[in-house]
């Protein structure tokens, strides 16, 4: 059948008239109007993030500040002035950079803790079948507990000092860490991890050398979430139970402020809160970010 | 070609297991690679060519037969079996071009920081990216990586280069001139590869010695040699092997169309 189609089908095709080759010179680029041209002002300083931001803290600033004046409360809700004014007299007097540091110490103290905590785990998971069992039982077990919920047994075991809290701090990081970190190992490309042992490599050479970068954007996330969990868990400690430490932290700060009625230094604490979070969030990680996943153009 | 071969793969049975089956990837396959051959396997999908050179690789081990490498037989992957795969990511996106070339020398221990550098840049420069050297895989189209990837197989000048079917995923412009500067590589450091392709016209062009491979599961067809890559043959000559390449792999398929026009 496609014999007879062809036969009716060749004369005509022959038949049509040969179309000309044609043959032509691009024009010159002087010709054209716009082949390249710089975006104006305005568009450019839109594309600064940082300026993006920094121009909604000021709308956020601005509302909290007509608002505070509107009700015209300051025992209940003290304007954004005031509570600068009490954040400056804080940072002046020396108070809250002591508290500050004094919570971020054990903060440090806890993240890390928790994060080495993880690495063992994750690695234990990678490596043994057992070790997934083992990781992804402790993880549906203890992830859903809130760390606060541990640390009246923290503090029976380990006492009224930084050491209850560390505890209550990897709990809070351990679990959001190795949970993102293991899915980020197993989602690794085959290739890559071809790539890996084809150099020969294994053990812990094969997880620093390939598995951890391949799998930093995971990685990097439940550095993240690990952080904020630590934070809070931090915070609301220290005004559950009060000073734990010598000097106490932030947390404490609020709580003993809020019971002298000093409600702007309260503000003020809570200030120093939100502020650290951004600078972590926007300046630590985000230059992380930037040299590494955004760099080697595994997220856009 | 004389003396023991390099690479001597004698009855070797693949399997491997899917979700629900047992897959009998090769049955039985025997192939001798000599120094400096560019040895071909060619075949159509599921002949488990592929696998063939995981194996050889030693990324799985053969059910029957054995894999042997210099006398010695293959266990499991090593940087003297470097391999190039058809994915492009498969160079870390953490690394430069240059680190990408160095570091598999480095992690092998091969050679001492600065000898390695050398090397690496040698080889980069080889294969035309000596401008890239800086830039990050990411940056790079389809066909760089690929050149990249090639130059780190070649910078541990392994005792065998592995290729798997490399330059499927390139367009074919960019594919033909791979082609072009892998023979010219070839010329240079001569180099043994064992090369996957599934286009009869890449084997021809790029191989010394043709395995043919049948699907389902993968046995030994027949062996040919290529035609000599540096004293063009007539267009006749090519074609001749070509079609009696494609006439011994697509025999049986052949055949049973040729049957139901019959009836």
């Amino acid at each position: 059948m496609t014999g007879e189609g062809r036969q009716t089908l060749l004369p005509e095709h022959a038949r049509a008239a040969v179309r000309p080759e044609i043959q032509r010179e691009p024009i010159a680029t002087s010709a054209f109007g716009v082949v390249a041209k710089p975006l104006s002002i305005g568009e450019r300083l839109y594309n600064v993030g940082a300026l993006r931001k920094a121009v909604l803290l000021l709308l956020l600033a601005l509302a909290w500040e007509l608002y505070a004046r509107w009700l015209n409360n300051p025992l209940l809700f003290p304007t954004f002035g005031a509570t600068l004014d009490a954040f400056r007299e804080g940072i002046a007097s020396g108070t809250l950079p002591l508290r500050a540091w004094s919570s971020i110490k054990v903060l440090l103290m806890g993240y890390a803790a928790g994060i080495a905590c993880a690495a063992v785990l994750t690695v234990l998971a990678i490596t043994t079948r057992v070790g997934t069992d083992l990781l992804e039982l402790l993880t549906s077990m203890f992830n859903p507990l809130p760390a606060i919920a541990l640390l009246p047994l923290a503090l029976i075991w380990f006492g009224l000092g930084n050491g209850s809290l560390v505890f209550v701090l990897v709990h809070s990081v351990l679990w959001a860490v190795a949970l993102n970190t293991h899915s980020g190992f197993l989602g690794v490309s085959p290739t890559l991890r071809m790539v890996g042992r084809n150099y020969g490599l294994s053990g812990l050479r094969y997880v620093t050398g390939i598995l951890i970068p391949a799998a930093f954007p995971s990685i990097l996330t439940g550095l993240k979430i690990g952080w904020a969990f630590a934070w809070r868990t931090l915070i609301a400690a220290e005004l559950v139970f009060g000073v734990s430490s010598g000097s106490g932290g932030l947390g404490w700060f609020i709580y003993e402020n809020k019971n002298q009625l000093e409600i702007p230094a309260v503000f003020a604490g809570l200030f120093t809160v939100i502020l650290i979070g951004l600078l972590v969030e926007n300046v630590v990680f985000r230059t992380v970010e930037l040299r590494t996943v955004r760099r080697w153009g595994m997220q856009t | 070609m004389t003396g023991s071969p390099l690479l001597d793969v004698r009855g070797v049975t693949l399997q491997y297991k899917t979700r629900d089956h047992l897959v009998t990837a090769t049955y039985r396959v025997d192939f001798q690679v000599f120094r400096s051959e560019r040895f071909i396997l060619l075949g159509p999908s599921g002949c488990g060519k592929s696998t063939l050179l995981k194996a050889v690789g030693g990324y799985l081990q053969p059910v029957e037969g054995e894999i042997r490498l210099k006398g010695e037989v293959v266990s499991r992957p090593g940087p003297d079996r470097m391999m190039v795969f058809q994915e492009f990511d498969q160079l870390l996106p953490w690394k430069t071009v240059k680190d990408n070339v160095l570091f598999p020398l480095l992690a092998s221990h091969r050679l001492p920081p600065k000898a390695a550098e050398e090397k690496a840049m040698h080889y980069i420069a080889k294969v035309n990216l000596a401008k890239f050297a800086d830039s990050l895989p990411h940056t790079l189209s389809g066909g760089m990586k690929q050149r990249v990837a090639i130059a780190r197989g070649m910078a541990m000048e392994p005792d065998v280069l592995l290729m798997d079917e490399p330059f499927a995923a390139l367009d074919a412009l960019t594919r033909r001139k791979m082609q072009d500067e892998l023979l010219a590589l070839w010329d240079d450091t001569r180099f043994t590869v064992l090369f996957v392709t599934h286009s009869i016209p890449e084997a021809i062009r790029i191989g010394s010695r043709i395995l043919l491979l049948s699907p389902h599961p993968g046995q030994v067809k027949a062996e040919l040699n290529s035609l000599a890559h540096d004293a063009p043959a007539s267009a006749e000559v090519h074609q001749a092997l070509e079609q009696k390449i494609h006439a011994m792999l697509f025999a049986d398929a052949i055949e049973a169309p040729a049957a139901e026009v019959n009836a």
